[in-house]
């Protein structure tokens, strides 16, 4: 067990070199000049000269080949050193911890949004099968699903805000902000928690050993809580696992959508900035986040599903 | 003697998108307590669906009617609450294919105290030493070992015996077996016979025991009863049935064990949604004349057996 974990944190690293390899060179990539962009957040469009843009370039390393600046990125980083915004100056650790708990926060009230809605109304969606709730629900799955986040956040604005005046347009502060930026965020991975909670609890009550617990005698809730929850639960975590990644996702979208001051903002900030420091800060976050999530839910199954044991009883 | 369970003109149809499967027709079956009764037949001629239509266990899509008297009340008169404390108590089930029936994410001990707990109202520390008990009883190699294992830690055999353990939970009057030998290697399956034997024999316990194995049904039962297509063709004590069989069925059915030389009943068993017209075995028959494709043959009664052909 431990020999496993182990060998997934050395693949994690792996992976995260990966991201921040393929970023770095995306980010190089893009039009107009680096140098030049932060000059102008810097010092204004007016008074600006061929000198301030030349001396940042030279100033921040950007003359150099980009695997180049990528090796002293790795190097400086590998040391805790995230290097400085190019832009404020802050250091990119300090910028990311302080706009990290908004994120978090939005990223957890989404998850309680889906997980509270979707886990339940799934499960009685395949108990009711072909019920109307069931149809209802699975047609609401079906619009969360195609639905893209900005859309849907626009929409719910303009409904809850504009016409109902129940909750704030935009903006971070107290339970009401939070509640249409964690609808939004959350809609999706609801939709397909939801279709898929029903899915797997149908194929779960077909299988013969629910047969010979109804043939004991056990009652209908019985045979649902302890015989085939944990059972269908198995692929809905593996989902739920890899829909966290899409959530951190849609946090650079409903954050900017929602001024919500989280990292995902910020991402999308430095990114118009071209500031590269925080940029890969920002990823960097988010891709060891979402690694990490992974190896929780490949732990979660040794609980779950006892034909994965590893190495722990060999 | 009254009859423990009374089956009475047992009809039981699936409706599926490709049409009506007569699964169970007119099935009219008694089974005497203390007795074992043998159920046998080819793959798909309905023998598991009498067998589940007994505990009302069927998917939804499928209808039962007729009348399934147990102790004298009709089962399928029950609502689901009455009927649910019949099952394991007064009728349990031994199903079939143990690689599937148990469930892989609980313990086998907690699959068996479970129904003890809940039928025998055993303490839970109780209820392992029981379960513990009851396994070494089956002869299950190191049972305290077994208890704390999950299924796909154990052999055939032993899981087997698991749902043997789990059926005789609730000490029930009769005990429906399905295929208990399926899909089990020649060692395996003797081990599962003496468990069933001992079942029966020693606790006195009445058992439908549905099966394809000729020669399973030879060692345990008192009586057969012979299903094709949905029907029961020939019907009476063991010995009558195997020795003398009648119905042309029978007969090719004992021709092609292995021991009696391994021929094949020409022909397939039909679809159970277009099913011959008269007798439903004319077709794979040798003897049959062209009155067998007319007349559908009903269950003559001769000398205490019952056989379903024109012939007799």
């Amino acid at each position: 067990m431990l020999k496993c974990i182990a060998r997934r944190l050395v693949l994690m690293i792996v992976v995260v070199l990966g991201v921040t390899m393929m970023t770095f060179s995306i980010m190089h990539l893009a039009p107009g000049d680096p140098a030049e962009m932060i000059a102008i957040a810097k010092y204004g469009m007016e008074d600006l000269t061929q000198e301030d843009i030349e001396r940042i370039r030279k100033a921040e390393g950007l003359d150099a080949p980009v695997y180049v600046q990528y090796a002293k990125w790795l190097s400086h980083t590998a040391r805790g050193d995230f290097g400085r915004s190019l832009i404020t100056g802050e250091p990119v650790l300090e910028e990311i911890w302080y706009r990290f708990p908004a994120t978090l926060k939005l990223a957890l009230a989404a998850m309680m949004v889906s997980l509270f809605i979707a886990v339940p109304v799934g499960i009685i969606s395949a108990l009711r099968q072909y019920s109307l709730i069931d149809y209802l629900s699975m047609t609401g799955a079906l619009i969360g699903v195609c639905m893209p986040n900005f859309w849907l956040g626009l929409l719910l604005i303009l409904l809850f805000s504009v016409y109902l005046g129940l909750f704030p347009v935009c903006g971070y502060g107290g339970l009401r902000h939070i509640v249409l930026p964690a609808l939004t965020l959350g809609t999706g991975m609801a939709a397909i928690v939801t279709r898929l909670t029903r899915s797997s609890m149908l194929e779960v009550l077909k299988q013969d050993y629910i047969t010979t617990a109804r043939a004991k005698g056990l009652s209908e809730k019985k045979i649902i809580t302890d015989h085939a929850l944990k059972n269908a639960f198995i692929p809905v975590i593996t989902v739920i696992g890899l829909q966290f990644g899409h959530l951190l996702e849609g946090t650079v979208i409903v954050e900017t959508i929602f001024a919500w001051p989280g990292v995902g903002k910020l991402l999308v900030d430095s990114i118009f900035a071209r500031d590269f420091a925080l940029i890969q800060g920002c990823v960097l976050i988010f891709a060891v986040i979402f690694v990490i999530v992974n190896l929780l839910v490949d732990i979660s199954y040794v609980y779950l599903d006892p034909k994965i044991r590893y190495e722990k009883e060999h | 003697m009254a009859a423990l369970l009374s089956i009475q003109k047992l009809r039981t149809i699936f409706y599926t998108e490709k049409g009506r499967v007569k699964a169970a027709d007119d099935i009219n079956l008694d089974i005497a307590e203390g007795k074992t009764v043998g159920l046998i037949g080819e793959t798909g001629c309905g023998k598991s669906v009498l067998g589940l239509s007994i505990l009302r266990l069927l998917p939804r899509n499928a209808g039962i009617e007729g009348k399934i008297c147990y102790k004298g009340q009709d089962i399928l008169r029950l609502s689901g609450e009455q009927i649910r404390r019949l099952r394991g108590k007064e009728i349990a089930l031994i199903p079939q294919s143990p690689s599937t029936s148990l469930n892989p994410v609980l313990k086998t001990g907690v699959q068996i105290t479970e129904a003890l707990q809940l039928h025998q109202k055993l303490a839970r520390e109780e209820a392992w030493k029981a379960a513990v008990e009851m396994l070494q009883s089956f002869n299950l190699p190191d049972p305290e070992r077994r208890v704390k294992e999950y299924p796909h830690q154990l052999s055939g055999g032993m899981k087997q015996r698991i749902l043997a353990a789990i059926g005789m939970a609730g000490k029930p009057s009769l005990i429906i077996a399905d295929e208990p030998t399926k899909g089990l290697d020649a060692i395996i399956r003797i081990q599962v016979v003496e468990v069933l034997h001992h079942l029966t024999k020693k606790t006195g316990a009445t058992m439908l025991l549905i099966t394809h194995d000729l020669k399973v049904a030879a060692g345990l039962c008192d009586e057969i009863a012979v299903m094709y297509a949905g029907e029961i063709v020939e019907h009476g004590p063991a010995e009558e049935v195997l020795g003398h069989p009648r119905h042309p069925y029978t007969m090719g059915l004992l021709a092609s064990s292995p021991n009696n030389g391994l021929k094949p009943i020409r022909g397939c068993s039909p679809s159970l949604i277009n099913l011959p017209a008269g007798c439903k075995f004319h077709p794979r028959c040798g003897k049959a004349r062209e009155i067998c494709a007319k007349k559908h043959p009903p269950l003559v009664t001769k000398n205490g057996s019952q056989v379903r052909c024109i012939f007799h």
